[in-house]
């Protein structure tokens, strides 16, 4: 029996995979002797999505860029006639003995797969798979094999680092939350993934929510607690909808309820939806959300070990450290930290995104640099570009500039950077992204998402967006950069929570590693990438125009000048950068320069 | 996409309010499930059966983004402006689907046919940029691209439109 599988993540989807899927159930329903269809979430190549993978006794056989079209040549070349299609659309493989081949073969062997490991293996809509692959045996130990103490001194052991961003020891905040007595506590897991260019959590909500949910009620017995939240974002509908089923599913197999493995112990979980805050992704401004109320942060102490929600002692942990959890009680805290760095122990998953040539979910080993993910994982640039910067850690991290590249990922490298770890997003920015820009894109969001509590955050930020403003328009003056360097500092000491305390990071870095492209900016009134509108000059590549006048028509200075059919030019005596001429271009054919 | 926050009414979330802490998120984004939008009686309703001031109703409503006081258009375009997608050229879409529906970001159309609003991340930035479409994200973006999607909705608007006077 063949099985036919579909990547049907949000990433799937949204390149056409329920028209693949739609094809392929068509198909195989009327072969239903031969083949089986399944689906599963994502394997993490985004960049070749939509994904059709055949499994039979020659092995895995992984197709990139399926439409259905070549969905139906798949289906009756490999599942009815049992012949590959070898050629550039084979991205992966697998055979019987283990050997891999394919046009993406790198992609995934060059990784090292924890938190993933049934990502774009398991149906995640079946508990059943999971089970297969080992699911729910961490569980079970933890319950009925080792005590409470036992499992956090695993945790301990194995130096799992709280993957949300701060890299906080996960043994040691669950011993806290544990010594605190009290006969309600809670088990939280932070899905509220805020980070613009961050996509990890969601996939593996999506691709394999039972391991999540696995590691909360570990947690939950080794703290002693019997009731947990999941907060997740409203923007990831199939993530929810996911781990509904999944909740539903370990209910009726006794994974959760009342005495779990006639242990005693008792579990239930509830999912909260957020509603769209950044802020609630501060665990203090989380609880506040769980409540109903504004998610605005609270003073510490009390930590959250101590009062948390509803004032009961609480643990806080974010989607990828639970993750970790099942696999580590497995497989003993030994696995676990012979992989990574001495302070920085296991894998990391990272999301290249940006200006890289294969944009997708990466989990490496902690220590890997990031010229190895950003080149030999990723790529390298997109459309022949030069690698200018990373950018690490949201609106809370910075840019890393390419002549650092050596630089290994581990809390404390990327810490010296000026950037920080955080959840695991890469956005790659090549010579086209302005740092003036970047810096400014950050701050305009920190400063919207600013909850308004700390005066600092909340008008500090704004003076710092008016400058950037000012600088990106041509009209910064000399001053402005030791000003901005001031208010960094203020905001950073007069803030409650880690969105104020980090929002200046952006700026900083920025700052430390592109000072000429300030300088630029302020004293040349020059954009060296290009970016920033006020300080270039639209320009109409001779090639690219056909003379379709649209250009022309759109400009509301009548700066364009050219006739039906033949090679428009801008007059730069009338333009007003307005920017209307690039966006009515349909073949790209006019530019910033 | 189906999630539990959709299978259940409004009312049957009301009717079904025991006085449980928290609630008043879940019961905000039914409302607007059920509405489209958070209407100046929804607040009514709930303060009357929970018991909390309009007032702070107001202030949850006001600070999460998710929640809207105005009606919206039948199609509601959420641009993705995050890192990703602003660094392949998100601000360049931004500004062909203003000038195409001739709104500004936040706005809705005159006809009611589209809403306008930019979202933080929708966690698809390997094919950056993207938009959505109330359910359906679009990828890989280009003004060209834009354009024909932007068309096909406005038709599939009219068709709409003139259904519904065909039928009453």
């Amino acid at each position: 029996m063949k099985k036919i599988i579909v990547g049907m993540g949000t990433c799937g989807l949204s390149a056409g995979a329920q028209p693949v899927y739609d094809k392929l159930k068509e198909l195989s329903e009327a072969h239903s002797a031969v083949c089986k269809l399944g689906l599963t979430g994502c394997i993490g190549m985004c960049f070749r999505e939509p994904l059709v993978e055949i499994r039979d006794e020659s092995g895995r056989t992984i197709y990139g860029d399926v439409s259905p079209e070549s969905a139906e040549e798949i289906f009756n070349e490999h599942v009815l006639g049992g012949k590959k299609i070898e050629d550039e659309r084979i991205i992966y493989s697998v055979a019987s003995d283990g050997t891999t081949s394919g046009s993406e073969v790198t992609f995934l062997d060059l990784q090292e797969r924890i938190v993933l490991r049934n990502c774009g293996i398991i149906n995640p809509e079946s508990i059943e798979d999971y089970e297969k692959n080992g699911g729910y045996q961490g569980m079970k130990k933890a319950l009925t094999e080792i005590t409470p103490d036992e499992i956090i001194q695993t945790m301990k052991d194995s130096g799992l680092r709280g993957r949300g961003g701060a890299g906080f020891p996960t043994g040691l905040k669950w011993s806290f939350a544990a010594a605190n007595k009290g006969d309600t506590k809670y088990v939280i897991c932070n899905a509220d993934e805020g980070d613009p260019g961050a996509f990890m959590d969601r996939s593996v909500l999506e691709g394999d929510p039972h391991a999540v949910l696995e590691g909360m009620i570990i947690c939950g017995k080794a703290i002693g607690a019997s009731f947990g939240y999941i907060y997740c974002r409203a923007e990831y509908p199939l993530a929810i909808a996911r781990l509904e089923k999944a909740i539903i599913a370990a209910k009726e197999k006794g994974y959760l309820g009342d005495n779990i493995f006639g242990s005693g112990f008792t579990f239930n979980l509830k999912i909260k939806q957020g509603a769209g805050a950044f802020v609630c992704g501060e665990e203090t401004a989380l609880f506040a959300s769980i409540e109903g109320e504004r998610g605005m942060p609270r003073i510490r102490p009390p930590f959250p070990a101590e009062k948390g929600l509803w004032q009961k002692p609480t643990n806080n942990n974010n989607v990828e450290t639970f993750a970790n959890v099942p696999w580590i009680i497995s497989n003993g805290a030994a696995a676990y930290s012979s992989i990574g760095t001495a302070k920085s122990p296991g894998t990391k998953v990272f999301a290249l995104a940006g200006k890289v040539a294969k944009g997708g979910l990466a989990e490496v080993p902690m220590g890997t640099t990031i010229e190895q993910l950003v080149f030999n994982i990723g790529g390298g640039i997109k459309e022949g570009g030069e690698f200018k910067a990373v950018q690490m850690g949201g609106p809370s991290g910075g840019c890393i500039p390419a002549r650092l590249k050596h630089t290994p990922v581990d809390f404390e490298s990327i810490s010296a950077t000026g950037a920080i770890m955080g959840s695991g997003g890469m956005v790659v920015m090549d010579q086209s992204t302005c740092m003036v820009g970047i810096a400014r894109f950050f701050l305009n969001f920190t400063q919207s998402e600013s909850c308004g509590k700390c005066t600092f955050c909340r008008i500090g930020t704004l003076r710092m967006l008016e400058i950037l403003d000012r600088i990106t328009r041509g009209e910064g003056v000399p001053k402005d950069i030791p000003k901005l360097e001031k208010l960094s500092i203020q905001i950073k000491e007069a803030s409650l929570c880690g969105l104020g305390q980090t929002a200046p990071n952006p700026v900083q870095t920025t700052i430390r590693y592109y000072l000429d492209e300030y300088k630029a900016h302020i004293e040349d009134k020059k954009c060296p990438a290009g970016e920033c509108e006020a300080l270039v000059d639209f320009m109409i590549i001779p090639e690219k125009c056909v003379g379709c006048t649209l250009c022309a028509k759109a400009c509301p200075v009548d700066a364009i000048i050219g006739k039906v059919k033949e090679v428009h030019i801008i007059d730069q005596e009338k333009c007003v950068k307005c920017g209307k001429c690039i966006t009515s271009c349909n073949f790209g054919a006019v530019v910033k320069r | 996409m189906e999630t539990a926050a959709k299978k259940e009414s409004f009312n049957y979330r009301l009717w079904k309010y025991d006085g449980a802490p928290g609630e008043l998120i879940p019961l905000l984004q039914s409302a607007q499930e059920h509405f489209g939008y958070i209407p100046r009686r929804a607040i009514t309703y709930i303060s009357g059966v929970t018991t909390i001031p309009e007032s702070d109703i107001f202030g949850v409503i006001t600070f999460y983004s998710q929640f809207r006081l105005q009606p919206m258009g039948k199609f509601v375009v959420r641009a993705c402006t995050g890192t990703a997608c602003h660094v392949s050229g998100a601000k360049a879409i931004i500004n062909t689907i203003e000038d195409e529906l001739e709104i500004e970001v936040g706005d809705t159309s005159e006809d009611g046919l589209f809403t306008l609003l930019t979202v933080a991340c929708i966690g698809c930035c390997s094919l950056a940029p993207v938009m959505m479409v109330n359910d359906d994200t679009h990828g890989r973006l280009t003004p060209a691209s834009l354009r024909k999607i932007l068309k096909e909705y406005r038709r599939k608007g009219k068709q709409i439109a003139e259904g519904a006077v065909g039928t009453s």
